[in-house]
This record gives structure tokens, C-alpha cells and sequence, in this order.
């Protein structure tokens, strides 16, 4: 196995090769013991600053980011736009140029413009890691993805998954689409057509337009959530109508003879993409994925800072 | 860099005396390790102190001896100094320390960092009434910092330049030390 990263910033997973993914998956592993200690904390990082730029609203990816950083033992800074000098006109650049004079060594970034993480490191002389640019790539998210698939079913290769939902908007859709890929597996995207990109073949991905029928196929579904605050016009009748085509509930489940893995990204537009009978029934792996996510970050974060 | 063979320092029969000396001194000490726990440093100290178990055990008679492993990557004092990423390895202490006496043990002792970062590490599962340290080499002039073994195989006395391996077979195919000479090129 390799021990260092072929890639200094993490932009997305198009950029990542499948012994990198292996590597973060080898480190999130001793990670995640670590966490699971009554004393979670290590001191690798103690002389790291990380700066948090989060441009966009975040729950889960925000907490998991400054836990993980925390976990590490780094000096954590957090940034949000609302309170910040960019209503003033100061442009990205000149924003995180002026951030990173205060001596910070790596940027986390979420930002709502596709391609922002990108443009920052072509233009800053930082690590930056990727926390979600706007429906482009969320790699941390499809890192811990893969690895609690990976922890459930010990390998991705030939797994067949489908994803489900709001693919055109969605970051994590394409993250999870390069991952899944990378690691073997089949992948199948389901949901109203109006909501599929155009280019979706050339990713080397089928678009099965029948809910029950990508169920009866795959071993997993990874659910998304219909994400209304990017789309321009609805793109479907109404929600009633997508959670009864490509909601999943106990129902739908029962009638599968087989057992699959549910995952869901968060946060859950409950009663659509996924009924409570089914988010409540404890067959999903929705707060593994989270848990997870603290060690994948931690992963990711240490294996970049060693680069510095 | 090339690593030339220099000198075979101990052999299997000799190695085999020294565990046996070393299990002697910690039953000993430990009587039926009701208050003791071995943890072995990874990733080298983990076959050594597996042996060490064996021989208690098996020539001592002592049953249910607590074994674990702990993984002091995280907790090492040369991250990003090095121009090289550190791999982590499986921790596995599966029982609480706390008020127990823990025996670390490493097969060489050097520079005393790796020990110090394993002190560290150690805090994360509780407070030991008491920390021992089982090396099995000692090279005892190369110290950077004030730690000292309790029980120790053997001392070598080598310089800067050298670099001892401690070889075994379940991995290495012989049981063995060796002292190089590390040539820099």
C-alpha cells in the first residue's frame, strides 16, 4: 500500500486514484478506534491552523469538520459569509489571501458556486480541502460513503448501487458516482427524468426511470434529498407525487426478498426520499455515515497536512 | 541509500535465552499478573510481546495474562518534520487500565521518543498505577530524552550511523539481531 497521497489538496474525487481512497480508508480506520476512546483526542496536528470558510449553510459537514480538526489537536478558525466582509465586495481570493497572512496552513471550503475549491487552489499557495462547491463535488462526503459500504460489504468491487433522487443538483451524486467507480462497483442512477443530467452516460452510469425496479437490482440505495433551494423552476409535479414514485418506505421494502443497505447523506426531507417507518427501522447506516464522517475527515486532514 | 549487512549480533538460541530471562524477571515482579497488563508497542514490539505471553504462559504456568497493542502514530512528536507521512497501525486494548500496572513493551530502545509517545498514548485508556518498559535491545548512548528501560535483554553500544533490527521469524524468516551500518548516499 502507498503511504502518502498522490494529491496535495482534496478538490474532489475525480482527482483521487483508488490506492489514495485506500489510504484514506486504511487511516480512517485507526481513526475511528481513536474516537471510540473514553480520551478522543491525538496530538498530530498541534501545530496546524485550519481555517473553515463555510459560504454556504452546514450542519453536519461544519461539526463534523471542526470535531475532526478538534480530535487532531489543530487551532481551528471558523468563517461564515453572513458575518463577514464578503457583503462588503472583497472578492474570494482576497478574502482567503488575507485569512491565510494570518499564518493559516490548510482551508476547508464550502462554497455554493460549482468549482470554487478549484479556482482557489489555482489562485492561493494552501492546502484546501473540499467541503462541498455548489452541485459539483462533496468528496468527504462520498469518502465516508464508500468506506461505510466498504465496512458493510468489504468491498465495493461489482457491488451494484443505485442513487436515487435529485442527481442534477446534487454534489454528492457526482462525488459518489466517482467513487463507487473507482472502487469497482456498478452504479445505476433512479429518479424523475427532469432531474437526471443530460450527461449522465458519459459518466458510465444507466439511468433506470423504474423506482421498483433499480430496488430489485441493486444491493444498495443511496437515497438524496430533493434539494429545493438550487433548482430554478420545480422539476416535478409535486412532492406528494416524487415520494410516492421514488420515496422508500416499509412497503417498498417488504416486498424485495432481499436484504439492502439504505444510505442517506443528510439532511432528511422526512415523509419524501425516505418514509419514518424506514429511518427509524434502524436498516439504514445513516449515523454510521456520520460517525464515519469525523474519521474520514480526520483522515483526510492528516494525510494532507503531512504534506506541508 | 544502501543498507550493507554488518554483524549478526544475537542468534536464535541466544534470543531465546533472553526471552526466557525476561519472562523469569516479569513473573517475578508480576507474580499471576491479576494487576498487570502487557502491551506491546506497534508495530515491532507486538511479536515480541507475544513471545513474552507465550513464555509466561507456558513455562510459568500464569493463565488469562491481558495483552494489548497500541499504535503510537498519532501521538509521535516528528509529524510533518520528516519528509515522510506516518502510517498508522491496529490498536487493540480491549480492558481498562486504569489502577493497573501496564508492562510497555519494544524491541529496540533508542532515542526514547517512541516510548514517551507511547506515554502519552497510554493516558487515552485510563491512568496506570504504574508503567514498566520491557526492551529487548538497549542502545543505551543514543538517548535523546530521560527514559530507561525496567527490563532489558541486552545493551548495545553503536553509533549514529548504525541501526539495529530485531528479525523474527514469523515475519522475517529468522530470529535475529542485527547491527547495520546505515550508509547515507
Amino acid at each position: 500500500m502507498i503511504n502518502k497521497l498522490s494529491i496535495s489538496n482534496l478538490l474532489g474525487i475525480k482527482y483521487l486514484n483508488e490506492d489514495d481512497i485506500y489510504l484514506i480508508f486504511e487511516t480512517a480506520r485507526n481513526f475511528k478506534e481513536v474516537i471510540n476512546r473514553k480520551i478522543k483526542k491525538v496530538p498530530s496536528l498541534r501545530d496546524i491552523t485550519i481555517a473553515n470558510l463555510f459560504f454556504e449553510n452546514s450542519t453536519r459537514t461544519k461539526i463534523s469538520f471542526e470535531l475532526a480538526q478538534k480530535r487532531l489537536s489543530a487551532d481551528v478558525v471558523n468563517f461564515s459569509s453572513s458575518s463577514s466582509s464578503i457583503s462588503k465586495g472583497e472578492t474570494l481570493a482576497d478574502t482567503v489571501n488575507n485569512i491565510l497572512s494570518m499564518k493559516v496552513d490548510m482551508v476547508v471550503m464550502r462554497h455554493p458556486s460549482p468549482g470554487a475549491s478549484v479556482f482557489l487552489a489555482n489562485n492561493i499557495d494552501s492546502c484546501i480541502v473540499n467541503a462541498g462547491d455548489g452541485c459539483h463535488e462533496h468528496p468527504t462526503q462520498a469518502l465516508l460513503d464508500s468506506f461505510t459500504l466498504v465496512e458493510n460489504l468489504g468491498d465495493l468491487n461489482g457491488k451494484k448501487i443505485v442513487i436515487v433522487g435529485d442527481i442534477l443538483h446534487s454534489r454528492v451524486a457526482l462525488s459518489n458516482i466517482f467513487a463507487f467507480k473507482k472502487l469497482g462497483a456498478e452504479v445505476k442512477v433512479c429518479g424523475p427524468k427532469s432531474l437526471i443530467p443530460k450527461y449522465i452516460n458519459k459518466l458510465g452510469v444507466d439511468f433506470e426511470p423504474n423506482f421498483e425496479l433499480a430496488l430489485n437490482w441493486c444491493d444498495v440505495a443511496s437515497m438524496l434529498r430533493i434539494q429545493n433551494e438550487r433548482m430554478i423552476q420545480s422539476c416535478f409535479p409535486s412532492t406528494r407525487e416524487y415520494a410516492k414514485e421514488f420515496g422508500l418506505n416499509k412497503k417498498k421494502l417488504l416486498k424485495l426478498n432481499k436484504e439492502i443497505i439504505i444510505t442517506h447523506p443528510g439532511p432528511i426531507n422526512r415523509g419524501v426520499e425516505l418514509s419514518s417507518d424506514v429511518i427509524d427501522s434502524g436498516k439504514t447506516v445513516i449515523l454510521d455515515q456520520v460517525e464515519n464522517g469525523v474519521a474520514i475527515r480526520m483522515a483526510v486532514m492528516y494525510l494532507l497536512a503531512s504534506r506541508l | 541509500m544502501s543498507v550493507d549487512l554488518n554483524k549478526k549480533i544475537l542468534d536464535a538460541s541466544k534470543l531465546y535465552l533472553i526471552l526466557n530471562r525476561l519472562a523469569s524477571q516479569l513473573f517475578e515482579n508480576h507474580n499471576d499478573f491479576s494487576n498487570t497488563v502487557l502491551i506491546g508497542i506497534q508495530p515491532r514490539g507486538k511479536i515480541l510481546s507475544k513471545k513474552i505471553k507465550y513464555l509466561l504462559e507456558s513455562i510459568h504456568d500464569i493463565k488469562d495474562i491481558k495483552l494489548g497493542f497500541l499504535d503510537i502514530t498519532f501521538f509521535r512528536d516528528d509529524f510533518g518534520r520528516e519528509n515522510k507521512v506516518l502510517n498508522a497501525n491496529k490498536t487493540s486494548i480491549d480492558f481498562s487500565i486504569e489502577n493497573m500496572t501496564v508492562v510497555l513493551i519494544d524491541d529496540v530502545l533508542y532515542t526514547g521518543r517512541s516510548v514517551t509517545a507511547a506515554l502519552s498514548a497510554l493516558q487515552s485508556f485510563g491512568r496506570p498505577a504504574r508503567v514498566e518498559l520491557l526492551s529487548l535491545i538497549d542502545r543505551r548512548f543514543s538517548r535523546h530524552l530521560p527514559i530507561q528501560p525496567d527490563y532489558c535483554g541486552c545493551q548495545v553500544d553503536s553509533i549514529n550511523n548504525q541501526r539495529v533490527t530485531v528479525k523474527w521469524k514469523e515475519i522475517d524468516g529468522e530470529d535475529s539481531v542485527y547491527l547495520y551500518i546505515k550508509n547515507d548516499k
